[in-house]
C-alpha cells in the first residue's frame, strides 16, 4: 500500500509532474532533430519548441466571433487532464502517492476527457475543417481504445493489479523473463500509442492544409495563448506514452526507494529509454509513408489482434504464473 | 412506530401520485390546475419516495405490511427493504427533476388539443405503478402493478396520436410489454408451482431442481430482457420512447428501465438464490452485444431522441455487463467478486437514471424552444441556451463515461469486476470477460464519439434553421430541474465512497456479503478490491483538474495579453464559414458507419429530379427489424389467413363449429 501521507512523495510526484511538462517539448524537438538528420538536413534547435511556446504565451488570442465558451474552456481542460494522466505515471519513482489517485483505466479516461474537449473545441467554429478533425480522431480514438485496454489487461492480469505503480514493481520483480503475453502486448501499444499521438502512418504532425489532417485540424482555429496550451498538451501527451511504454515493459532503472542516489539513477534511466523511443519512432516515420484514413481501422485491428493474441497466451501458456 | 416510517412514507409516496393523477381530471376546466397542483403533488410525492428510500438505505431493515386489497387469501403484501429503498430513491430523484421540470414544458399543451387530464392523470398513475412494482411483496401485486405501469405509459407513447408514427409505436409497445409481461407471469408461475404461493417469502423458500431454476431464470431474463431492451428485444424503445412528451421519455428512459432491472435482480438475486455460472455467460454476452449495438445504433440517428433512447439500450447492455459478471463470479463461488459486480452494476443503474433523464429534459427543452428534433438543423444553442447548454454538457461528458463524473465511477468498477477474470478456474472465462470489457472500452469510446457529435451539432457551431436561430433559454423551473439532475451527476461522480457505502448494505441483505473493503482508507479512496489492486480518488481527480486549470490561466498568460480579440474563423483562409459549411451529423458518423458497414443496413440513393437536381437520400436502420421481426410477421400474417379458410360467413357452418367444439370438449372432461 501506498503511504498516502508522506509529504517527501508528494513534493517528488510535484517535481515530476513538472519535470514532465518541461521535458515534453525536449523530447518532440529530440524526434525532429533524428528525423531530419535521417533526411540530410540539419534541423531545428533542440531548444526549439521552448522558444515557440515562449512566442504563443506572448502573443494576443485570437477567437472567431461564432467560437463559445467551450472553445475558451478547452485548452485549459486539455492542458489540465493532459497533466493529471501523466502526474499520475510513475517516471523516476514508483509508489509515489499520485500514483494511487489513479490507475491505468483513470489514466486512459484523463487521456479521453482531454480528447472529449479537443474534438468539441474543433467542432465549435463551425468550420469543415473542424468538423472533420473531430469526426476522424473520434474514429480513430474509439479503435484504439479496446486495442489499448486490451495490452493493459494483459499486464494487469498476470500482475493482478491495475495501478500502475505495482504492475512496475510485479514486472520488477519477476526478472528478465521472456514472456510471449508482454511481447504480443508491448507491440499492440506501441501501434496505438502511434495512433493516439498522432505520428506517422495515421497522422502528421507537421502537415497542414491537406485533407489529411486529424489533430491539426482540430487546432485551425486556435491562436496565441490557447494554441501554446493545446501544443504544450499534445507533446506531454507523446511523452506519456513514451514513458508509459518504456517503464512498463523495461522498467529497470527505476526508483524504488526515495533516496537521491537512486531518483538520480531513475532519471538518468528514463532519460536514456526515451531517447532510444525517439530514435525508433523517427526512423519509422523515415521509412514509413502515412497511410489514407480508411486504412487506419485495419492498422487499429492489427494492433488489437496483436494484444488479445497476448491475452491468449497469457490465459494458455501463463497459468499460474 | 419509528420503524416503519420509510414504508409508511412510500405508501404515502404511491398515494400522492395517484391523488396527482386525480387531481389532473380537474384540469379540463382550469389547465392552469396542471402547474400549480398536478405537478407539485408529483413532486411531493417524489421527494416522500426519495426519503423513504434513502430511509430504508440507511436503515438497513426489512419492513412489510399486508393491505386488504387483492385476492381473498392472498392480500397485497408490502416490503420495504434496501433493494426495493434503493429503487424508491431512483424513482423519486427522477420524479423530482420531472416535477420541476413540467409546469414549463406542458404549458405549450394548454391550449393545444392535447388532452391535459390525460397526460397528467397518466403520468400519476405511470409512477404510482413503478412505485407499486418495486414495493410489491408478493407475485399478484408485482404483475398488477407492472401492468399498471405498462398500460399508463402505453397512453402516454400514444398522446400525440394524430400522428400515425405515434399509433404505430405505441402499439409496438404494448404489443412487446405484453409478450414480456407473460413470460415474467410464467416465470413466477415456476417458481409459485414449486414455493406452493404466490407470496415471495414462499417463492424465496422453494427448493428449484437446477433445470426448474434454468428455466425460471430464462423466463425472467426474457420477460424482463424485453422492458429493459435488451438487443434483440429493444426494437420498440427507439420507436416508443422518442414519440412521449419529452418529461416522460425522461420517465420511460430514466425510470421504468431500471424497474424492469430491479425486476430482474429481485428474481434472479433475491427469489432464486442459487446461482448458476452459464446464466452470468448469457448475461455477460447479451449486455456486450447490447452495449455495443446500442451505441453503434445511436451513431446513425439524427433525431435527438431517438439518438437518447438508442443509447438506453447500450446503458442498459453495460447494467448487464455488471450483473453478467456478477453472476459468473457468484456461480463460480467468489461472493465478494460477486458482489463487486453487482455494486457496478446498480451505480451503473442509478447513474443512467441521473443522467438519461437530464439529456432527455435538455432535449425537450430544446425542443420546447426550438421546436425541432433533428440535429440536422440544430447548432449554436448554446449561446441562445446557456443554462440548457451547460446542464446538457454535464450529461454528455457523464454518460460518455468520462472523469471526474459518474458514468465513469460505475464503469471503471465494471472493469475492476472483469479484470478479476484471473481468479476464474475456467480458461474460456478467462478469456471471455478481457474481451466482454474490451467491448465495454470500445462502447465507452464510440458514446464518446457520439456525443461530441451530439453536443457539437446541436450547441456548438452556427444555427442551422430559422427556429433554432430564435430559441430562447427555457423558464427557471425547467432549469432547474435540469440542474437538480447535473448537480447530482457530478455529485455521485466525485464522492462515490459515500455511495458504494450505501449500496454496500443491498448485497448484504441479500446475499449476506458486502464489500468492506471498498471504503476503508477513507472517504478520498475508492479500493474496491484491495489497494494493492487498483484505487480511485475522484476528490483528488476534481482538485488536480481545477488546479492544473488555475495554474495554466493565472500563471502562464502575462498582463497585456488577457484580452481576446474576435475575428472571422481562419478556416485555412478560405471564406468565412457559414451555416450550410459546418460538419453535419450524418457527415460527422460517415467514417464510423464505413468501418462498421456490415452491421447496419444502408439504403443509399442518388436520383436526378425533373429539374435535373440530385438528390441525395441515405437511410440507415436496424438489422434486426429484418433479421427477427419482419419473420415473425409474416408467420402470423400467413397463420392468420390460414385461419379464414373456417370463415365462410355461413350462419349454419359456424353452428356446426360451435357443436364440434362442444362435442370435442365434453369428450375431453368426460
Amino acid at each position: 500500500m501506498v503511504d498516502f501521507l508522506n509529504p517527501t512523495g508528494w513534493a517528488l510526484a510535484l517535481l515530476q509532474t513538472l519535470l514532465f511538462a518541461a521535458g515534453a517539448p525536449l523530447l518532440v524537438a529530440w524526434v525532429k532533430r533524428i528525423k531530419s538528420r535521417l533526411q540530410n538536413r540539419r534541423g531545428p534547435s533542440l531548444l526549439q519548441p521552448y522558444r515557440d511556446l515562449h512566442k504563443l504565451f506572448g502573443k494576443e488570442a485570437v477567437m472567431a466571433h461564432t467560437a463559445s465558451p467551450v472553445f475558451r474552456a478547452a485548452p485549459y481542460i486539455v492542458f489540465g487532464a493532459t497533466l493529471i494522466a501523466a502526474s499520475v505515471i510513475p517516471m523516476l519513482a514508483v509508489e509515489l502517492p499520485t500514483a494511487a489517485i489513479a490507475d491505468v483505466i483513470v489514466l486512459v479516461g484523463f487521456l479521453a476527457l482531454a480528447r472529449f474537449f479537443l474534438a468539441l473545441a474543433g467542432m465549435d467554429v463551425g468550420t469543415s475543417f473542424g468538423g472533420m478533425g473531430s469526426s476522424r480522431e473520434m474514429l480513430i480514438s474509439a479503435l484504439a481504445e479496446p486495442a489499448m485496454l486490451m495490452a493493459v489487461f494483459t499486464l494487469t492480469m498476470s500482475a493482478h493489479s491495475t495501478n500502475l505503480s505495482s504492475v512496475i514493481e510485479h514486472v520488477l520483480n519477476s526478472g528478465l523473463l521472456l514472456r510471449p503475453s508482454f511481447l504480443f502486448a508491448l507491440l499492440g501499444l506501441l501501434l496505438v500509442a502511434v495512433a493516439e499521438t498522432g505520428r506517422i502512418p495515421v497522422d502528421n504532425p507537421a502537415t497542414h492544409l491537406e485533407l489529411t489532417m486529424v489533430h491539426e485540424a482540430m487546432i485551425l482555429e486556435y491562436s496565441g495563448r490557447h494554441l501554446a496550451l493545446m501544443e504544450w498538451a499534445a507533446q506531454i501527451k507523446l511523452m506519456l506514452y513514451g514513458v508509459l511504454l518504456a517503464n512498463i515493459f523495461l522498467p529497470w532503472g527505476i526508483a524504488s526507494t526515495l533516496s537521491a542516489g537512486s531518483l538520480l539513477t531513475g532519471l538518468i534511466a528514463i532519460v536514456v529509454k526515451l531517447a532510444l523511443l525517439g530514435v525508433i519512432l523517427a526512423v519509422s516515420e523515415t521509412v514509413v509513408a502515412k497511410m489514407r484514413l480508411f486504412r487506419v481501422p485495419a492498422f487499429l485491428n492489427l494492433a488489437f489482434m496483436l494484444s488479445l493474441l497476448g491475452m491468449l497466451s497469457h490465459v494458455i501458456l501463463e497459468v499460474g504464473a | 412506530m419509528p420503524l416503519d416510517l420509510p414504508l409508511s412514507l412510500a405508501s404515502l409516496a404511491v398515494v400522492l401520485a395517484l391523488a396527482s393523477a386525480a387531481s389532473a381530471l380537474a384540469t379540463r376546466q382550469r389547465p392552469a390546475l396542471m402547474r400549480w397542483l398536478v405537478m407539485p403533488l408529483l413532486g411531493i410525492s417524489g421527494a416522500l419516495a426519495l426519503t423513504a428510500g434513502l430511509g430504508a438505505l440507511a436503515g438497513g431493515h426489512i419492513e412489510t405490511m399486508s393491505l386488504p386489497m387483492g385476492l381473498p387469501w392472498l392480500h397485497w403484501q408490502l416490503r420495504l427493504d434496501v433493494l426495493s429503498g434503493f429503487f424508491m430513491a431512483l424513482i423519486g430523484t427522477v420524479v423530482i427533476g420531472v416535477a420541476l421540470y413540467g409546469p414549463g414544458y406542458v404549458r405549450e399543451f394548454e391550449h393545444g388539443r392535447d388532452s391535459l387530464p390525460a397526460l397528467g392523470g397518466f403520468t400519476g398513475i405511470f409512477v404510482a405503478g413503478m412505485m407499486g412494482v418495486v414495493l410489491a411483496d408478493d407475485a399478484f401485486m408485482f404483475m398488477v402493478a407492472w401492468e399498471v405501469m405498462s398500460l399508463s405509459s402505453y397512453f402516454l407513447v400514444a398522446f400525440q396520436h394524430e400522428h400515425a408514427p405515434n399509433r404505430r409505436a405505441a402499439f409496438l409497445y404494448l404489443l412487446m410489454a405484453h409478450v414480456g409481461g407473460l413470460s415474467i407471469l410464467l416465470g413466477y408461475g415456476v417458481l409459485a408451482g414449486f414455493g406452493d404461493g404466490f407470496a415471495f417469502d414462499a417463492m424465496r423458500a422453494a427448493q428449484l431442481s437446477p433445470g426448474w431454476a434454468t428455466v425460471a431464470f430464462l423466463l425472467a431474463f426474457f420477460g424482463f430482457g424485453m422492458k429493459a431492451g435488451l438487443i434483440p428485444l429493444h426494437v420498440w424503445l427507439p420507436e416508443a420512447h422518442p414519440v412521449a412528451p419529452s418529461h416522460i421519455s425522461a420517465l420511460m428512459s430514466g425510470v421504468m428501465l431500471k424497474v424492469a432491472v430491479y425486476g430482474f435482480v429481485r428474481f434472479t438475486f433475491d427469489l432464486l438464490g442459487a446461482f448458476q455460472w452459464q446464466w452470468g455467460v448469457l448475461v455477460l454476452i447479451v449486455g456486450a452485444v447490447s452495449a455495443l449495438l446500442g451505441v453503434l445504433y445511436a451513431l446513425m440517428q439524427h433525431d435527438l431522441k431517438r439518438l437518447l433512447a438508442y443509447h438506453s439500450v447500450e446503458n442498459i447492455g453495460i447494467i448487464y455487463i455488471g450483473l453478467g459478471l456478477s453472476l459468473i463470479f457468484l456461480g463460480t463461488g467468489h461472493p465478494v467478486l460477486g458482489v463487486l459486480g453487482l455494486i457496478a452494476a446498480l451505480y451503473h443503474t442509478i447513474n443512467h437514471a441521473l443522467f438519461k433523464g437530464l439529456l432527455f429534459l435538455g432535449a425537450g427543452a430544446i425542443l420546447h424552444s426550438a421546436h425541432e428534433r433533428d440535429m440536422e438543423r440544430m447548432g449554436g444553442l448554446l449561446r441562445r441556451m446557456p443554462w440548457t447548454g451547460l446542464f446538457f454538457l454535464v450529461g454528455c461528458i457523464s454518460i460518455s463515461a468520462l472523469p471526474p463524473f459518474n458514468g465513469f465511477v460505475s464503469e471503471w468498477l465494471t472493469f475492476q469486476a472483469a479484470l478479476q477474470a484471473w481468479t476464474l478456474k475456467s480458461g474460456v472465462l478467462r478469456t471471455l470477460l478481457p474481451l466482454a470489457s474490451a467491448m465495454l472500452a470500445l462502447t465507452g469510446a464510440l458514446a464518446a464519439a457520439c456525443f461530441v457529435k451530439v453536443y457539437g451539432v446541436a450547441f456548438l457551431g452556427q444555427a442551422r434553421s430559422r427556429p433554432v436561430r430564435r430559441a430562447r433559454e427555457v423558464t427557471l423551473g425547467m432549469r432547474v430541474g435540469q440542474g437538480w439532475l447535473a448537480a447530482l451527476c457530478l455529485a455521485l461522480g466525485v464522492l462515490p465512497t459515500f455511495v458504494v457505502g450505501a449500496l454496500n448494505s443491498i448485497p448484504q441483505q441479500l446475499l449476506g456479503q458486502g464489500l468492506a473493503g471498498s471504503t476503508e482508507h477513507g472517504w478520498l479512496w475508492l479500493t474496491p478490491v484491495s489497494a494493492e489492486t487498483a484505487s480511485y480518488s475522484a476528490p483528488f481527480v476534481l482538485g488536480g483538474l481545477m488546479l492544473a486549470w488555475w495554474l495554466a490561466s493565472s500563471l502562464l498568460r502575462r498582463g497585456e495579453v488577457r484580452k481576446v480579440r474576435r475575428c472571422d474563423a481562419w478556416d485555412c483562409g478560405f471564406a468565412p464559414p457559414n451555416a450550410r459549411m459546418q460538419y453535419t451529423a450524418t457527415a460527422f458518423a460517415q467514417p464510423i458507419r464505413r468501418v462498421f458497414g456490415g452491421l447496419f443496413h444502408i439504403d443509399e440513393s442518388v436520383t436526378t429530379t425533373e429539374d435535373g437536381r440530385e438528390r441525395h437520400a441515405l437511410h440507415v436502420s436496424d438489422r434486426f427489424w429484418g433479421w427477427i421481426y419482419q419473420p415473425i410477421v409474416r408467420a402470423t400474417n400467413a397463420a392468420a389467413r390460414r385461419v379464414t379458410l373456417i370463415q365462410s360467413g355461413n350462419v349454419r357452418i359456424y353452428l356446426g363449429w360451435s357443436l364440434g367444439t362442444l362435442v370435442v370438449l365434453l369428450w375431453l372432461i368426460s
